[in-house]
């Protein structure tokens, strides 16, 4: 939703996704090049890159889409 | 209902927050820089958000109804969230883990049919009337006295509620993480003012829905790695059976909900069919999702009729699917949670789970559960879900309570000529007073522990009663001022009589939930229906025998004596009968399966 030109709530998530997202997925980028992956079940998944990486690209897609300035 | 009630108000069924003083002595987690960097960053977000909607709440309208300005989707997701506490998720886990999927149904047949009632069969009635508030309604319909009596008895029920809960997820927060007790309360509350005294109740939505997104986003990634460790549902019930076959895990049927129902003895909950259906399916879940305001609130928000309709209908399908998130991590947990040494770990009920014994609680089996799978980043994230949980709730009772103070309360009783300006401002303020008011009711619950109980039987006192006045006013022409107003005073009497009847004699039960079989947790369940079914009847019974409202003064607010707009034609996507009966397919569904 946006209002009176003002940005919409998605946007807001958008950009939250995204830095979690981007924060998440370089982790698990350091955990597949290191190789020192933490001690947790199922490490071997790395769901920190998978889980990391669709945060990042929703993000992104809302970020952009709502953007202040954009009818959404 | 039984054990805590939510930050809602709904339901909670075996987290007691005083019995968290109980727990394990060590943290469950340690967080890294990354999991503090999310939870931080989480923080300045929502406070973000209230300075920036700060300039769209200038009038009363903004700040008490978000302008009327909401979108379906944004209404549907606030006003699933505001129910979605952390406390909800954790005790609801642990039920799971308890007692099976039997706990499903305070997602499912607790909050779907009535969900979709209040859509389809309510929510024109409190659109159309432009009414700011459920004692608003009230009022309307049947004049200043039910109204005063239901405003006063939300407004300060919700905010002893709100530090009830604000101090059960301190001692969560202090079990989980180690955190001091006043660091917890002070932080999440002092944000919560913030961006609410800020933004009114679109700040609040707003907030809502980024938690909402938070919780998903924090929550789902436990119950998908669960099952790819279990190998699906079909491995994970192999191995609870192999498992119950050795005697690992205590007998008794976790993947049905309907099948022992059939007796207060075939099931561990000790309820019968009538009471799920009835106490819970009718008078408990309709009491809450349809006259609580807290919820209603949300949906009173919607830019226009179709989308207040549709509101709860979007909510409906994200309400089916909490269980993936909260029950099915409990199921989980009995087949894959383990002591550091391979064996399997056993859960106990709380008060066996004490400083020094090593053991944990049902309650903790959420927190466990993400602490097995999630690395860094990925464990504050879900850290941050519980806490968003707990703010979203605290901030959906705080905007309730400022709503229903300002207009149910100081308008019409301190000061009849306010100017929306000073409205506002009395808003801001009540704001700011709701939640020192239930930081007190924090501290209190702190000193003495007792206070606890008797705040949340307060609660469940008045919800049931409000339905059956509701009900009767919205669709029935004849109900009077006298009517409404015995019928809420002696429903509520009902409840708690019933109460202090089986609080003072336990075997009292036996009478209220109709069996001697029936336990603890049957007795909210019948209390509530006999309740409402007081309050309808002393309703009809007094309206019969007092003067109507002329037919021209119910229009706008009863069935027979209003014109509901007629609406655009939409494409079937976009038509909200539609997805009623989509979301009735898949309740049907969901319970025929599970059966």
């Amino acid at each position: 939703m946006s209002t009176s030109g003002h940005s919409s709530i998605w946007f807001f998530i958008g950009i939250l996704l995204t830095v979690y997202g981007a924060m998440i997925f370089c982790y698990g980028l350091y955990e597949l090049a290191t190789g020192h992956v933490a001690n947790v079940v199922l490490a071997n998944l790395h769901a920190p890159v998978w889980w990391g990486g669709g945060m990042l690209i929703l993000g992104l897609f809302y970020g952009i889409r709502f953007r202040p300035g954009r009818n959404g | 209902m039984f054990g805590l009630v939510a930050a809602n108000g709904m339901s909670l069924p075996l987290i007691n927050a005083h019995s968290h003083l109980a727990m394990a002595a060590s943290p469950l987690a340690r967080l890294g820089a990354l999991d503090i960097a999310v939870i931080v960053i989480y923080f300045a977000m929502v406070i973000w958000i209230g300075f920036y909607l700060k300039g769209q709440a200038s009038t009363s309208e903004e700040f008490f109804m978000a302008g009327r300005e909401m979108t379906a989707w944004i209404a549907g997701l606030s006003f699933v969230s505001a129910n979605l506490g952390s406390l909800e998720l954790m005790g609801w886990a642990g039920s799971a883990y308890q007692y099976g999927i039997l706990a499903a149904h305070w997602y499912w047949i607790g909050a779907i049919p009535a969900m979709l009632f209040l859509g389809m069969v309510m929510m024109p009635f409190y659109y159309v009337c432009k009414t700011h508030s459920v004692p608003g309604y009230l009022k309307l319909r049947y004049g200043q006295g039910a109204s005063v009596v239901s405003a006063i008895s939300f407004a300060f029920m919700t905010v002893l509620m709100s530090g009830v809960n604000m101090f059960a997820m301190a001692e969560v927060m202090k079990v989980v993480l180690g955190w001091d007790l006043n660091f917890s309360i002070i932080v999440s509350s002092l944000a919560v003012a913030a961006y609410v005294a800020l933004g009114g109740l679109r700040s609040a939505i707003f907030n809502e829905v980024l938690q909402f997104m938070l919780i998903w986003g924090g929550a789902l990634l436990v119950p998908i790695l669960g099952m790819v460790e279990t190998g699906g549902w079909n491995g994970f019930k192999a191995r609870l059976a192999q498992n119950i076959a050795s005697g690992a895990i205590g007998q008794g049927d976790y993947t049905h909900m309907w099948r022992s129902m059939g007796h207060f003895t075939d099931n561990p909950m000790g309820i019968h069919w009538t009471g799920i259906v009835f106490g819970l399916g009718f008078a408990i879940s309709f009491g809450y999702w349809t006259t609580d305001f807290l919820v209603v609130q949300r949906v009173l928000a919607a830019h226009n009729l179709r989308s207040a309709r549709m509101a709860p209908i979007i909510g409906s399908f994200f309400k089916m699917a909490v269980p993936f998130i909260v029950i099915l991590p409990g199921l989980l947990g009995l087949v894959v949670l383990q002591n550091p040494n391979g064996t399997l770990m056993h859960l106990v009920p709380q008060n066996l789970a004490t400083e020094g014994s090593g053991l944990h609680s049902y309650n903790e089996v959420l927190p466990l559960m993400m602490v097995r799978y999630m690395s860094p980043g990925l464990l504050g994230l879900g850290i941050t879900a519980l806490i968003a949980g707990f703010m979203s709730g605290m901030a959906g009772n705080v905007s309730a309570f400022s709503a229903v103070w300002t207009y149910d309360i100081y308008q019409p009783l301190i000061k009849k000529d306010a100017s929306d300006q000073h409205l506002v401002t009395v808003g801001r303020w009540a704001t700011i007073l709701g939640v020192v008011v239930s930081i007190g009711t924090a501290y209190l619950v702190m000193s003495a522990a007792g206070i606890m109980d008797y705040v949340q039987a307060l609660f469940s006192f008045f919800i049931s009663p409000l339905l059956g006045v509701v009900l009767v006013g919205m669709f029935w022409t004849r109900a009077t001022k006298a009517g409404g107003f015995w019928g809420l005073l002696l429903g509520t009497l009902t409840s708690v009589g019933l109460w202090a009847w089986v609080k003072a004699d336990p075997h009292a039960l036996r009478y209220v939930a109709l069996s001697p079989d029936a336990k603890d947790m049957a007795e909210n369940m019948y209390r509530a229906l006999w309740s409402v079914i007081v309050a309808i009847l002393v309703n009809v019974v007094v309206s019969m025998a007092t003067k109507p409202k002329p037919a021209a003064e119910l229009e706008g607010l009863v069935y027979g004596a209003t014109k509901i707009p007629e609406e655009e034609p939409v494409p079937i996507y976009k038509n909200e009968w539609f997805w009623t009966a989509v979301a009735t397919v898949m309740f049907c569904a969901l319970n025929i399966y599970f059966w």
